[in-house]
């Protein structure tokens, strides 16, 4: 089939960047998507031409590294599909797809598609862990944990950190990503000790990183490949609460 | 042959690892602040390394290709991990866990770093729980058990299907930690293109900034590779597309012996290669062998749709040859037992390269619920790559590429022969032998990093506390930065017509052909000879555009894919080396009269280990001799 | 302090309690304005009551508070929020599942307010400030009734009082599933419930304002004719 792609170039973050249109006229209905760009790229170095740089690395939907905006939506069409998972089945003969990096003032783009999402792991080192060194662990069957409580922790233990949730976000929102950790640690016996400062130390992380505020629209929700719930900004915000809001950001400061 | 020194230490098996630690040396805490330590690859191993190293309070500088290093394709590892815990009161050990994996591994495998291996999986799984990893439970509240590929116990912790994901997210949290703390520096997005050897020790390595082109020096008191297999020599494996072998490679350039580089295992149960555009053959994962059953027709080019063959036309041939073990033989098995159906004439689909994996009876017995259950995010996957709805047509499954047993030859210590320079997780010649039992690669990436890494790397810088930082400007650094931009100008300069990844298909393709599942003489030998004309070609009319001080992935993909044909070459060579068949190496001409392998344990009863010799020189085999006397050998039969 | 209030989670709480004040406070606007319903002296009776009781009295300057808080702070997250995304997409499909209206509150906001501004205007101020006509039947109560119907019995302002029930009602009707969101007081199960809530009282509020000036309209029309 004839796909006509619209993609955005950028030479580097620097780079005053733009779409440039490509034409594709025999794309397989059996490809995945990236396989289409695969192709693409592969005529682009054929013609002399420089390959559209996008991310990606196992293409089974779980390592979080492909992004890409299509037609709108994070991910492309369809639900709880990362791009690497979508088929070129979604798309007809004589489709124009356009394809944009994710945007967000805390992504910003290394090169065409390519953006830089370290901001994800800031946010993560301000606490989305637990402080258990190698070797004080107790016996793993000392601290049972209900079935349905380890069952819910994991449904937010699934994110794959593809920040999808910000890029759908029409506020440019990180929230889903930080109560996926946050919730999934507050489930958790063994996140107890420090769950009262982590929900707000991650929040605040975010705000210095150029994050917007959720305002509870439920896009990044819609978008997520994981499927993760709203629920758990819910209850990243009672974790809010429990810390005090950082016992009011250190009261007198 | 002198060069290989095992340093197993002595003493009874059971002890040897608790006497080891007794007895190596200690840095103390003041000292270990004045040690850097580069650590290349933060998948399980790496990341479970880096952890523990900053906890101890070492300075650790990580690097890793990919963006965070909650990315690796540890990641990826479906079924779960191994421990000797014995929740399940079936009878389970240490030894047992020891034993399984030596048998599994087909008497290829070092006995005591076997047992150390299974020793450290108990803690391994506390210190995953404690880090949050949410690990299935049972109602109780209690951990569960799972039976997984290839043993009678089940001694299997899983996280519904994504067990890495969760294992290394674990041990990425812990790094993270340390990141925060300031004891690890992270440096994502680079390549590692060489390591610096200063005064016999690796002192250092040279990176390429992936977003800036940047060639980088870094300098350190000990290097750690952990960049996991080179599966994706196939190009089409189960691994991620930018998994690959330059920094091993490159360690091996440096002095570093290759292990049983031909050991690759491949894994029974992937999506089958359905086009040519193909980038990625997906593995669904060996769990589901417990409920699901593998069939061809009886009849060669039985056409119709699987759901109308009746039940008596229809061969379980895994059932018929391995009544013991059935479905749940081990992966080498497995995926022999396809391909002989297929290269027979019954395999199914439009290729004739693939086979059934049906879950009707279990479907039938157990109800959908049970069994969406267990696998409900498997099937889902499936059907989103397939658009085949595995509740109601069998799945199609060929074996594919996975893991590779081989890799950088280490000591007890995990050290290479270079000093200084340790391998750990997928990236060493590991535990595994000839080839590795399901959900054993978590419990050694995890074990090596949290346990084992720092104890070694301890015991060797406890004789370093005095060594100062080293600049990075000595003539070392300068002749390893020339070396590497050497490399890169070259890729650059030929200017020819064929894509990188057209190279890459070819040697696959031959890799597959030749030195894949099934391997003979002629094969090997056809197999050397085309990849020294494919390399040839290669250098001559390889395209590699745009520039490269910008982010180039055809550039980072042609320097893995120059070293993936040096590889490919060592490959060939040691699996015509080795005439015998052992696990996941099968030479037609070692066989039983049932078709089984057959080891020659009085001539192959070592690891081989390979020494670099220059480009284009022939490389050098070393014998690392294999005592076996805490099992007793056997034919390894599953019937 | 100042952290909490420079944080972002800080001012969405802050928006949100004052966001559920302001909702509190529509049903009770909406319970004196149905007593039009029972007619003229009732109604007057009524107003009289809530320009003269102290407690009222008092609350009216929080009540503004409330709005002008509930209003900066909104306005500052919405600014900020935008700036988030300097680069702005080319195409956006919001196919996923956001609702329109909780996509553009700062929209309906704003155009709420503006009929605020009218809505007192025309009658909060004069009955406070000016000195309409008094009622029939007392020598203090100003007859508040007439002031509405006269009002009530103009198109263009039926038609913008309508329209801003509209808006007011989409506002809410986010407005209330995702204070409690920001408050807490949510999860997986109970999310539809308020959601299901937000949306009912949302459409009692906008309904039950909106049916006065038509109801009214009606009448003046049939009167005339």
């Amino acid at each position: 089939m004839r796909i006509q792609l619209k993609i955005w170039r950028q030479e580097t973050a620097t780079h005053k960047g733009g779409f440039v249109t490509h034409v594709l006229d025999d794309v397989s209905r059996e490809m995945s998507f990236l396989e289409m760009l695969d192709y693409l790229n592969t005529t682009l170095i054929e013609r002399g031409e420089e390959p559209v740089v996008f991310e990606h690395d196992c293409r089974e939907g779980i390592c979080g590294c492909c992004s890409l905006y299509i037609n709108g939506r994070p991910h492309g069409p369809g639900k709880e599909t990362t791009t690497c998972e979508l088929r070129m089945t979604k798309f007809a003969d004589g489709d124009t797809i356009v394809i944009e990096p994710w945007r967000s003032k805390a992504f910003p783009v290394i090169r065409d598609l390519m953006v830089d999402r370290t901001a994800l792991d800031q946010i993560l080192q301000a606490g989305g862990f637990i402080s258990a060194n190698t070797g004080a662990a107790p016996e793993a069957n000392s601290i049972p944990i209900s079935k349905e409580r380890s069952d819910e922790a994991f449904d937010a233990a699934v994110c794959i950190g593809c920040g999808s949730c910000t890029a759908a976000c029409p506020n440019g929102s990180v929230m889903l990503f930080v109560a996926a950790k946050v919730s999934q640690l507050a489930l958790l016996p063994q996140g107890q000790p420090e769950a009262k400062r982590r929900a707000w130390a991650m929040m605040a992380k975010a705000d210095e990183l150029g994050f917007g505020a959720c305002s509870n629209t439920a896009a990044c929700e819609a978008e997520c490949p994981k499927g993760i719930d709203i629920g758990h900004i819910a209850r990243l915000n009672r974790e809010l609460f429990r810390g005090g809001f950082g016992s009011l950001a250190t009261a007198a400061s | 042959m002198t060069i290989l020194d095992s340093k197993i230490p002595a003493g009874p098996l059971a002890d040897k690892w608790a006497n080891h630690k007794n007895t190596v040396g200690l840095v103390n805490p003041a000292n270990r602040a004045k040690l850097d330590i580069i650590l290349v690859g933060t998948g399980l191993a790496g990341a479970a390394a880096a952890s523990t190293l900053g906890e101890l309070g070492y300075n650790v500088k990580a690097f890793c290709f990919q963006d965070t290093p909650r990315r690796a394709h540890s990641v990826a590892a479906q079924g779960g991990i191994n421990a000797a815990k014995n929740y399940k009161n079936d009878g389970d050990s240490i030894y047992r866990l020891f034993h399984d994996v030596i048998k599994g591994g087909d008497y290829r495998a070092r006995e005591a770093n076997v047992y150390r291996a299974a020793e450290v999986s108990n803690h391994t799984i506390d210190q995953l729980v404690a880090a949050g990893v949410p690990f299935a439970r049972e109602y109780s509240g209690y951990l569960d058990n799972r039976s997984f590929g290839g043993v009678q116990v089940s001694r299997t912790f899983y996280a519904r299907g994504q067990t890495g994901q969760q294992c290394l997210l674990g041990a990425y949290s812990g790094l993270i930690r340390q990141v925060a703390k300031g004891k690890v520096t992270m440096y994502p997005r680079r390549d590692m293109l060489e390591v610096v050897v200063v005064d016999g020790e690796a002192r250092g390595i040279i990176t390429r900034n992936l977003v800036t082109g940047e060639i980088e020096r870094h300098s350190g008191h000990a290097v750690i590779l952990a960049t996991g297999g080179y599966g994706t020599i196939y190009y089409l494996s189960t691994l991620a597309v930018g998994s690959n072998a330059t920094a091993a490679w490159a360690a091996h350039r440096k002095g570093a012996l290759f292990a049983n580089p031909s050991f690759v295992q491949i894994h029974p149960t992937s999506l089958p290669q359905l086009n040519d555009y193909q980038a990625k053959l997906t593995l669904m994962s060996e769990s589901l062998r417990n409920d699901g059953r593998i069939w061809v027709p009886k009849e060669a080019g039985d056409k119709r749709h699987p759901n109308s063959i009746p039940e008596d036309e229809r061969d379980y041939y895994l059932e018929r040859r391995y009544p013991a073990f059935g479905n749940l033989v081990p992966r080498d098995v497995a995926s022999r037992a396809a391909k002989e159906r297929c290269d027979a004439g019954y395999g199914v689909g439009d290729t004739g390269l693939s086979v059934y994996l049906d879950f009707s009876g279990a479907i039938e017995k157990q109800g959908k619920k049970a069994i969406e259950a267990k696998y409900g995010n498997l099937f889902e996957m499936y059907n989103k790559l397939t658009d085949i709805d595995p509740y109601e047509d069998p799945m199609r499954i060929y074996p594919a590429g996975h893991y590779t047993m081989g890799g950088l030859w280490v000591d007890y210590n995990l050290m290479t022969t270079v000093p200084g320079l340790f391998s750990i997780g997928e990236s060493n010649f590991s535990d595994h032998g000839a080839n590795r039992l399901g959900a054993g690669s978590l419990m050694q990436c995890a074990g090596e990093g949290y346990f084992i890494t720092p104890v070694a790397i301890g015991d060797y810088l406890s004789e370093r506390i005095k060594t100062p930082r080293m600049p990075v400007d000595g003539p070392e650094f300068d002749a390893a930065e020339r070396d590497a931009r050497d490399r890169l100008d070259r890729l650059m300069a030929v200017n020819g017509k064929q894509t990188v990844t057209a190279f890459h298909k070819r040697l696959g393709r031959i890799m597959w052909d030749d030195c894949g599942m099934v391997r003979n003489e002629a094969g090997l030998e056809q197999a050397l000879s085309s990849i020294t004309e494919l390399k040839e070609e290669f250098w001559s009319d390889v395209k590699v555009p745009g520039r490269q001080d910008r982010v180039n992935q055809e550039l980072e993909k042609a320097v893995r894919v120059a070293d993936f044909l040096e590889l490919g070459q060592l490959m060939s060579r040691d699996a015509l080396a080795r005439k015998e068949s052992c696990g996941a190496h099968f030479r037609e001409e070692s066989q039983t009269p049932e078709g089984e392998a057959q080891r020659i344990d009085s001539e192959y009863s070592y690891v081989a280990a390979w020494e670099y010799q220059g480009e284009g020189g022939e490389h050098v085999l070393h014998k690392e001799p294999l005592k076996f006397e805490n099992v007793e050998i056997k034919e390894r039969s599953y019937k | 302090m100042r952290a909490f209030l420079g944080a972002s989670v800080g001012k969405k709480l802050i928006v949100g309690l004052s966001g559920l004040f302001l909702i509190l406070f529509l049903v009770v606007h909406l319970a004196v304005n149905l007593t039009m319903f029972a007619g003229r002296d009732t109604y007057n009776a009524v107003a009289h009551w809530m320009g003269t009781n102290p407690a009222i009295l008092a609350m009216r300057p929080v009540l503004a508070a409330g709005l002008v808080v509930h209003i900066l702070v909104s306005s500052y997250l919405a600014w900020s929020n935008w700036r988030s995304r300097p680069e702005r997409y080319a195409m956006v499909d919001a196919a996923g599942g956001s609702t329109w209206a909780s996509r553009h509150m700062f929209v309906l906001g704003g155009l709420v307010i503006l009929f605020l501004g009218l809505h007192l205007s025309s009658f909060a101020i004069p009955m406070t400030f000016g000195s309409p006509p008094l009622a029939e039947n007392s020598p203090v109560m100003k007859d508040a009734y007439a002031l509405v119907t006269a009002r009530f019995g103009l198109w263009w302002y039926v038609s913008l009082y309508t329209a801003a029930m509209v808006f007011l009602g989409l506002h809410v009707a986010h407005g209330l599933q995702s204070a409690i969101q920001t408050v807490g007081l949510s999860n997986r199960r109970w999310r539809r419930r308020w959601a299901r809530v937000g949306n009912v009282y949302a459409a009692v509020v906008a309904v039950g304002f909106a049916s006065l000036p038509l109801y009214f309209f009606i009448q003046s029309q049939v009167g005339s004719a």
